[in-house]
């Protein structure tokens, strides 16, 4: 039986890396009130060109770095290419698109890459209840989230970007180019999503890897609300903590459904999550 | 503003157009009319699966049990608007029942089994409806795409009555005795008359009081709940009736394979279904037909593609996923108005040959 | 100034606007007046970008802006004030300010910003208030505030008395009137707006009914019976 301590410090390092992929959806449904449901694909295609990054050079910087600039391309071409089209065209129609995108990156990776395992490296040494791959990895998803919440709070770029979600149409009136910002909110958001990708592949990386992680995720990104970055990152870690705890005294396979428990009884009790606004929003 | 309005209007002419129709509609009495028509069905499944090769029986019998878990998907997305990406779940439950029956209790007949696989899921069902019902857009797709991901996880919690991740394997003799056809051929028919029996249930469900009530919900919750329809309900009752249609495909599937194994019921195979669903035509059960038939059609393609081809194993097996993912983008792209649009305007048109209509 | 020639906008199948003409002469305020219906909102969304027009042009100191993005249009100094102000109700009162002409050098911001509040004193005791804790006169202020930190030439207003008591509007009318700007106003409540408007249209099912300086259209008895309803 694994002791407390060992557990708390692991779930928070997986939370870590479940909050980073939740600010990805968060930074995306905030802007266009869509939940990306290609974002673990996304992430995952960063993640192999890491892996292929990793093998050719050895090298795990430049593999993360490739992979961060890969999220970033993908995610500006899935806004112009995919959403911009459909900006106007209901509810179910964003949705299924980025389903029908979810499989399409699943399947090509899985084409290029194979469905074996592929070993995938560590940061730094991961031995030991508070290694140092374990520090870096969550201390690196509280630096992004700091910058994402500075990015939103304190500049003019986070300033347009929040008018342009709230309002598009007002804020194109006072000159902000709103599809340029959907662009770059839709950017950001991958780009941070290929960093969750990157730090949940070790230590294998598989096709389906990425899909119990994104249902985390995006059960963090709801607990928050799903608008709410501070929020995710809170609920992030706690279902961290509290699937860590399931999976040690309860067992692995009943993770994703405590998850799916802890996702129902939160919305049945609080409908806009733990940290959402009361305000009622059609979504 | 004025798109709602637009919106309207289309309504007023859609109803108007089923207003238009009831007198022709009362010529036959529904039930009547829906029984017709599968017996009709029955009899092109008869003809074709006794012409075919035995490989191609198996597709017959997959475009059936896709088509009864389409049509129960079409149900709760297209009729009542919630959008499940969970719906491999309950062909989970269904082929565990199935094959959990056929393995301790040999001596139920094999339509007991079905019964009880479909009396369970429906169980399941409900109470993923009653969790679900106050569950909205990323919510209810959020929450169905956790169950999806984590129910077939339970195989490895009860390895030993489960078994694991190699599943449950099992034969069914359930042809009668006397009768001497080929196997694949025997399980098409079992699988379509299961499959048509459970359509023409469905018909007469959604074209009935049931199914106008359900399209309230999905067009306005307030309206309908003010118009006296019990909007919790229904919801739970369109999970219900989805989750039986799913229980028995994955009945049927087990029944064909042979087996119930969790990777059968990957998250990838709920969002195939949603796929068929939104290829077909979201909220008609002649669009799950569509949907399913070009399932089977599009995997078949890939496989000749990939063999045609000399692919690698790898892309050959992801081949079917892609092209259902580029289906899925093209489909929503091509459609100017979305997804809505085809709701609305493939129905319409199709209504023309159609008896039942969503 | 801006004028406007043989605007045609279409939503669907309903025609909003059939052909309008008109020009909105620099430094004074230009009223148009008409029912619910008669296509005012359209008129000036189609004006600034918001709306595409199906025929006609928009011109703007000589320049044709017609099917321009609206976020082009308020850049080359022309404003449009939106029904019910567009104040962005989730972020401060300081940062909805701040929005407005965020690609201004930052020197002339400061400047025009001191000015606004001086317009405006009481959004100035507010700036770290959420704009959706507002009254509905001071929301108007604070998109007109917003607008004018666009340093714009010409601005274009949505119904700014809607749902505002009398003084109120009277109030901002008067600002607007000594800012010298060229203005060209919406409004139901015709009294008011001609009142303070140097020359005044009226629009009726999409087209141009009335054209006249304001003085003339407050003295037909006629017109103001069968359009204005005072």
């Amino acid at each position: 039986m694994p002791d407390f301590l060992t557990l708390t410090l692991g779930g928070l390092t997986n939370g870590a890396i479940y909050a980073a992929l939740g600010l990805a959806l968060v930074i995306i449904y905030r802007a266009t009130r869509v939940v990306n449901f290609a974002q673990p694909a996304l992430a995952l295609l960063c993640a192999y060109l890491a892996y292929s990054v990793n093998r050719a050079t050895g090298g795990y910087w430049l593999g993360l770095l490739v992979a961060l600039v890969a999220g970033g391309v993908l995610g500006a071409l899935t806004e112009r290419v995919l959403m911009r089209p459909l900006r106007r065209s209901g509810e179910l129609a964003p949705v299924i698109a980025t389903l029908g995108l979810l499989m399409l990156l699943q399947a090509v990776s899985g084409m290029i890459w194979s469905a074996e395992p592929k070993s995938f490296p560590y940061a730094f040494d991961f031995r030991g209840a508070f290694s140092p791959a374990a520090v870096f990895v969550v201390v690196v998803v509280l630096v992004t989230a700091g910058a994402v919440l500075a990015l939103f709070g304190a500049t003019t770029l986070g300033l347009r970007m929040r008018a342009a979600a709230f309002k598009p149409e007002v804020a194109s009136l006072v000159g902000v180019k709103v599809g340029l910002m959907l662009t770059i909110g839709w950017t950001l958001a991958a780009v941070v999503g290929a960093l969750a990708g990157v730090l949940a592949a070790p230590p294998f990386l598989s096709p389906t890897v990425l899909d119990a992680v994104f249902v985390y995720a995006l059960t963090a990104a709801v607990l928050g609300g799903l608008e709410n970055p501070v929020g995710t990152i809170i609920g992030g870690f706690g279902l961290g903590v509290v699937l860590s705890y399931v999976s040690g005294y309860v067992g692995p396979e009943l993770v994703t459904l405590a998850s799916l428990a802890i996702l129902v009884l939160v919305l049945t009790f609080r409908p806009h999550g733990l940290f959402g606004r009361g305000v009622a929003r059609r979504v | 503003m004025v798109s709602q309005e637009e919106i309207q209007a289309a309504e007023s002419r859609a109803g108007g157009i089923r207003s238009g129709r009831a007198p022709r509609r009362a010529a036959l009495p529904p039930l009547v009319r829906h029984l017709l028509w599968a017996l009709l069905a029955f009899a092109v499944v008869v003809a074709v699966s006794s012409v075919v090769d035995p490989f191609t029986n198996v597709r017959v019998a997959t475009v059936g049990y896709l088509l009864l878990a389409a049509a129960g998907l079409t149900v709760l997305t297209g009729l009542t608007g919630q959008v499940s990406l969970g719906h491999g779940a309950f062909l989970f439950v269904g082929a565990y029942t199935v094959a959990l029956l056929v393995t301790h209790v040999p001596s139920l007949p094999f339509w007991a089994d079905l019964l009880i696989a479909a009396a369970v899921s429906g169980v399941a069902g409900v109470l993923t409806g009653a969790a679900a019902a106050r569950l909205h857009g990323p919510y209810l797709a959020g929450a169905t795409l956790a169950l999806a991901v984590g129910l077939p996880a339970i195989t490895q919690r009860f390895p030993d009555f489960l078994g694991g991740s190699n599943g449950l394997g099992f034969t069914v003799n359930s042809m009668p005795a006397g009768l001497d056809v080929p196997t694949t051929r025997w399980q098409a028919w079992v699988v379509w008359a299961t499959v048509l029996l459970g359509m023409v249930v469905l018909a007469n469900i959604t074209s009935g009081r049931v199914g106008r009530e359900m399209r309230a919900v999905r067009d306005d919750e307030v309206s309908a709940a003010l118009a006296g329809i019990r909007v919790g309900r229904t919801k739970v009752l369109a999970f219900l009736v989805s989750a039986v249609c799913g229980g028995l495909a994955g009945g049927l599937q087990a029944f064909l394979l042979g087996t119930a194994a969790p990777g059968s019921f990957t998250p990838a195979l709920s969002l195939t279904l949603l796929a068929a669903v939104v290829l077909g035509g979201v909220g008609s059960l002649w669009g799950a037909l569509w949907g399913a038939l070009a399932l089977v059609a599009l995997q078949a393609g890939a496989e000749e593609l990939a063999h045609g081809l000399s692919l690698r194993t790898d892309v050959a097996n992801f081949l079917p996923l892609a092209i259902f993912g580029v289906v899925l983008i093209v489909v929503v792209l091509v459609l100017p108005q979305g997804i809505h649009g085809l709701l609305r305007k493939i129905p319409l048109r199709r209504r023309k040959d159609s008896h039942v209509e969503g | 100034m801006l004028r406007v020639q043989d605007l045609a906008t279409a939503y669907g199948p309903v025609r909003a606007l059939d052909g309008v003409d008109l020009a909105a002469e620099a430094g004074v305020i230009t009223a148009v007046l008409g029912a619910n219906g008669a296509g005012k909102t359209t008129l000036l969304r189609t004006v600034s970008g918001l709306a595409a027009p199906n025929a006609g042009t928009v011109t703007f100191d000589g320049e044709d802006i017609t099917g321009w993005a609206p976020d082009r249009i308020v850049r080359r100094g022309l404003a449009h004030v939106p029904e019910n102000g567009g104040v962005i109700t989730e972020l401060t009162v300081a940062d909805n300010l701040r929005l407005g002409g965020l690609w201004r050098a930052r020197a002339d911001r400061e400047r025009t910003r001191r000015e606004v509040l001086e317009l405006f004193p009481p959004l100035a005791e507010r700036l770290d208030r959420q704009a959706g804790t507002l009254s509905g006169g001071e929301r108007q202020m604070l998109a007109i505030g917003r607008a004018l930190m666009s340093g714009p030439r010409a601005v274009i207003l949505d119904e700014p008395s809607l749902g505002l008591a009398p003084m109120v509007t009277a109030r901002i009318l008067r600002v607007l009137r000594e800012l010298a700007l060229t203005v060209l106003l919406v409004e139901q409540n015709a009294r008011g707006a001609l009142s303070v408007a140097t020359h005044g249209y009226v629009l009726s099912l999409g087209r141009v009914v009335a054209d006249a300086p304001a003085a003339d259209l407050l003295d037909n008895d006629r017109l103001r019976h069968a359009y204005l309803g005072f």
